[in-house]
């Protein structure tokens, strides 16, 4: 939790600590949206034991929401955001209840198969630009008001979102929700034992997930104006997932911490030369090699010592 | 090669090195280059780069005799990511002009990011219809086409060589839908077939056979980069060589090299050919393959113009950019030689000039390049310009 | 003639796939990085092959080449990943992908490479009137299904082979009963390489040889094993053959087919989306009906 709040005060404070620029203020929301998105799919993999390889799909739902309702000239976020919410609860639903059937590799899989076919459908729809991608007009407007261009109210935006997103997961660990599939995790067959059915537990963080993501999704349409196909691809799954695992499963607080240091370091050594990926690879490498417990696990370590 | 660390820094030009958020800005001028440079299309972005920074070379790192320092940014050919870079290169490093982009969709997503933030964006290759037409900016220049422009010149050479039934075969994306557009506005005979396939085809095996059931009396094509590398030897390979390839950036120089004597003697139109002999394109071709080691493509000239293009535009308006009317005007003057011969803008802002057809030859060196055989439309306007409702 | 294509590409995503579920099967290690090694094969193969002057000098230089790069990868990282959990897996071979597509591009160049077909498989055969099946292609079917019996041979016909498919099945009790996993599991990864790699050559001159060229192969390859059953080199032939006519057929016949019930257009783009969720439709079907793939090695 302390490291939680520490990573929440950073972020207040950035644009005063040398982020204040347009594009650095880009930058850290990009970060908090794929925390928000990367929560989403913590509470599946960390809380669950769910291995999600479909979770940008979700987010691309929340996307192409925008596009659609952008298409109609519906721009009100008011109006926005619960479509978008919805139409992810939905394909959450209906996907989960057939993929929570499965588990293991298959579950992975079928999550997969899933994922590819909201992609592909996205990528088809020549009405919203297809592969070539779909350029909104602008930003959503909050009752009417354009207050979300600017970028300094776009940034405490994202970063409430997050923490919001952040305090429910917490809430939702502590109750009996959260416990019951925790335990689920651990041995399905003694929760079955004792009376719990772990399934429509499941399904139901599946769906929460998912609408987190689509919340992700929305912001993110917002902050690049752009949306194209390529968000629900299985490679952006699998960033959402190497995201989740880097930052730690131990708390939520990894999520948030491994969406940021990817974002931040990709930055950083982007600029340093063209081949990044270069350092990138080894580095993720040696986390996982000398971080067990993800970047959470190792600085909350430093933390108690500190 | 390829250049490491993400900044060409050229001629005098104040290089910033220093990583980090906070940025000095420089005295000189910033060019924002973008081009892909990763994947099966990349041979067409190095082309593109290439050509720009020969264009410097020759002006000695300077536009309008005022430094300048280029930003090479690798759009991956993947939308998203261009808008994102491009954004940064606006916002960031705050460039004074975006130059390139080899394809369409690239261009589409990031022409109103560029634009609405007033900034010039100089297309060197794309030109799709809609920014042609309706979606013309007066933010927006192309020193390259029309995309239905150079598919109609292969339209106009198919009618003139009496090719009764065609086969249609592009890419399923805006400009391959272009090309067929194009084509048809001068092809006047049957279309036997009209297949489309995906950006990422490698295997044409399943449209060869098409091809090969319906006998046609020539193929019309449209594949850049890897796609036409494939086409083109999965092509000869099948023995279809006797059907007549006339193609659009299918063969060009910039896969000539991977093609090699599979292309020979297929068709493709264009704007130039490297054996066009005026003093210009000769000085060009020759310091390009002293330096770059290739021979050069349409890419690389039309890049290579508009660093000439803009030169003359900034000493028009000697150095001060802050007014966008005037560099607009100066821009529109085009008073440089191209290495095409006659070079004018439309009141749509894209280019007003000759068309030739060309065939795949074999130089005496070994190298492959495309020659031209003879002009098939002259000083022609694109056929979008009248949509243009820029006022001006 | 689609068929055949079919047939082809799948015979590929067999050599591919064999490594992969042997892999997986025997030590439980996900490797994602297996599709670069695919890759390395072919610039490997590629490189090799202009500096000899000749495909076969080339191909024959290029297997041992890939080994010693999978071996490396193992002794470098994959070793220390064994006995963490599969996410940890995941995490550390995505960064070995990240890493190698990079070196590859820094190395190569990010544009295409060009690999030609050998004088002695050059040229087509008439298969139907007019129209000629290239023979390197009929190469590759035939080199495909061959290693696929070598194989089969080597699994099922020898000691050794006993020994994987013990492991395959229970790798703790083997061990228990006091053979040398460890050298096992050298010799499977060794052989998945080779094959990943020798895959990767075969393929160079009619695929494009590029950075990122493993990627799509590779999640096909976990389809074709899953849909095999993870630890079953039948299981993922008979996949690999399946996922490869799928894919084939269903990318060229599908749009035909809905151009007979919609206009040109909206065909067009309902066929390009269906035709590539085929795959996974087929996939999603045969698990729900064989839930552990249809060979299924695993015991319990």
């Amino acid at each position: 939790m302390r490291l939680a709040l520490a990573v929440f005060a950073l972020l207040a404070a950035a644009p005063w600590l040398g982020f204040g620029e347009g594009h650095s203020l880009t930058l850290l929301a990009r970060g908090m949206i794929l925390g928000i998105a990367a929560l989403g799919l913590w509470l599946l993999v960390g809380g669950a034991g769910l291995v999600s390889l479909g979770h940008a799909a979700m987010l691309g739902i929340g996307a192409y929401a925008v596009v659609v309702l952008d298409d109609a000239r519906i721009t009100d976020a008011l109006v926005v955001v619960p479509v978008a919410l919805a139409a992810a609860a939905i394909f959450a639903l209906l996907t989960g209840a057939v993929a929570l059937r499965t588990t293991g590799v298959n579950f992975i899989m079928i999550t997969i198969a899933f994922g590819q076919m909201a992609f592909f459908t996205a990528s088809s729809l020549a009405l919203y630009g297809g592969d070539d991608g779909y350029t909104l007009y602008g930003r959503n407007t909050i009752g009417g008001a354009r207050w979300l261009q600017d970028r300094l109210v776009f940034h405490y935006t994202c970063l409430a979102l997050l923490i919001a997103c952040f305090l429910l997961l917490r809430m939702l660990l502590a109750s009996r929700f959260g416990r019951v599939l925790r335990a689920a995790k651990e041995s399905p067959l003694r929760v079955e034992a004792i009376g719990f059915n772990p399934y429509p537990y499941r399904l139901l963080a599946y769906v929460v997930a998912g609408m987190m993501a689509a919340l992700a999704g929305v912001l993110l349409a917002n902050a690049t104006e752009f949306v194209a196909p390529s968000y629900l691809a299985w490679q952006r799954s699998g960033e959402l997932l190497f995201v989740v695992i880097l930052g730690g499963l131990g708390g939520p607080q990894g999520a948030v911490v491994g969406a940021l240091a990817l974002v931040l370091v990709e930055e950083l050594l982007s600029d340093l030369t063209e081949h990044w990926r270069l350092i990138m690879g080894p580095l993720l490498v040696l986390a996982v090699l000398f971080l067990p417990r993800g970047i959470a696990g190792g600085l909350a370590g430093v933390l108690r010592r500190g | 090669m390829v250049a490491f660390g993400r900044r060409a820094a050229l001629g005098g030009a104040a290089a910033l090195a220093l990583p980090g958020l906070a940025r000095a800005q420089a005295a000189g001028i910033k060019i924002g280059l973008v081009a892909v440079l990763t994947g099966q299309q990349a041979a067409l972005g190095t082309q593109l780069r290439d050509g720009w920074l020969q264009g410097m070379k020759h002006l000695d790192g300077k536009l309008g005799g005022i430094a300048t320092e280029t930003l090479v940014i690798d759009d991956e050919l993947r939308p998203e990511i261009a808008v994102q870079k491009v954004r940064a290169a606006i916002e960031r490093d705050k460039v004074d002009f975006v130059v390139g982009v080899v394809f369409s969709n690239i261009l589409g997503a990031i022409a109103r990011p560029v634009t609405e933030s007033g900034t010039f964006l100089i297309s060197t290759n794309a030109g799709p219809s809609t920014l042609a037409g309706r979606g013309c900016n007066p933010f927006l220049f192309a020193t390259s086409y029309n995309n239905d422009q150079v598919h109609s010149v292969m339209g106009q050479a198919a009618t003139d060589r009496g090719v009764k039934r065609a086969f249609i075969l592009v890419p399923n994306y805006q400009a391959g839908r272009d090309a067929v557009a194009g084509f048809k506005m001068r092809y006047k005979g049957e279309v036997v077939d009209e297949v489309y396939v995906p950006l990422t085809q490698l295997d044409f095996s399943a449209e060869l056979a098409k091809i090969a059931a319906a006998r046609p009396d020539a193929l019309f094509t449209f594949m850049p980069g890897g796609l036409g590398v494939n086409l083109v030897r999965q092509y000869r390979q099948a023995g279809l060589a006797n059907i007549p390839f006339l193609s659009t950036f299918t063969v060009d120089e910039a896969v000539l090299p991977a093609q090699q004597d599979a292309a020979l003697g297929f068709f493709s139109a264009s704007t130039w050919a490297p054996n066009m002999p005026s003093p210009e394109n000769q000085r060009f071709v020759r310091d390009f393959e002293a330096g770059y080691g290739y021979v050069p493509a349409s890419y690389a000239a039309h890049a290579y113009d508009t660093a000439f293009l803009l030169d003359s535009a900034v000493r028009r308006v000697g150095g001060r950019l802050s007014d966008k009317d005037a560099v607009r005007t100066a821009i529109r003057a085009a008073d440089f030689r191209s290495v095409r011969g006659p070079f004018r803008f439309g009141v749509n802002q894209f280019p007003v000039q000759d068309f030739w057809l060309c065939q795949v030859a074999k130089r005496a060196d070994g190298k492959f390049q495309t020659e031209t055989v003879r002009k098939v439309l002259e000083m022609n306007v694109d056929s979008f310009a009248a949509e243009c409702r820029m006022s001006t | 003639m689609q068929a055949l294509n079919g047939l082809q590409y799948g015979v590929l995503l067999f050599l591919v796939a064999a490594g992969l579920t042997l892999v997986f099967g025997v030590m439980d290690f996900i490797n994602l990085a297996h599709g670069v090694q695919y890759m390395l094969g072919a610039y490997l193969g590629v490189s090799l092959a202009a500096a000899t002057g000749s495909f076969w000098w080339g191909l024959l230089l290029a297997l041992p080449a890939a080994l010693a790069c999978g071996l490396v990868l193992e002794w470098l990282v994959f070793r220390h990943l064994y006995r963490r959990d599969h996410l940890a897996q995941v995490l550390a071979t995505f960064g070995v992908i990240l890493f190698l597509n990079q070196l590859v591009k820094a190395v190569w160049g990010s544009a295409p490479l060009h690999m030609p077909i050998p004088a002695l498989l050059d040229g087509g055969i008439e298969i139907m009137l007019g129209l000629r099946y290239p023979v390197y292609r009929i190469a590759i079917l035939a080199a495909g299904l061959a290693t696929a019996a070598a194989l089969w041979l080597l699994i099922e016909r020898t000691r050794a082979g006993a020994l994987v498919r013990a492991g395959a099945s229970n790798a703790p009790m083997l061990s228990a009963l006091g053979v040398d996993t460890g050298r096992l599991f050298m010799l499977v990864f060794a052989c998945g390489a080779m094959l990943a790699g020798f895959a990767g050559v075969m393929a160079a001159p009619i695929l494009s040889v590029e950075p990122g060229m493993g990627d799509t192969v590779l999640i096909l390859a976990f389809v074709v094993i899953v849909i095999g059953g993870i630890g079953s080199i039948r299981g993922a032939f008979l996949a690999a053959l399946i996922v490869g006519l799928v894919e084939t057929l269903g990318r060229s016949l599908l749009p035909d087919l809905l151009r007979l019930v919609m206009t040109p257009g909206p065909a067009r783009q309902a066929g390009a989306a269906l035709g590539s969720m085929l795959v996974y439709l087929a996939m999603a079907l045969i698990l729900a009906v064989r839930p552990r793939g249809l060979f299924p090695a695993r015991a319990g």
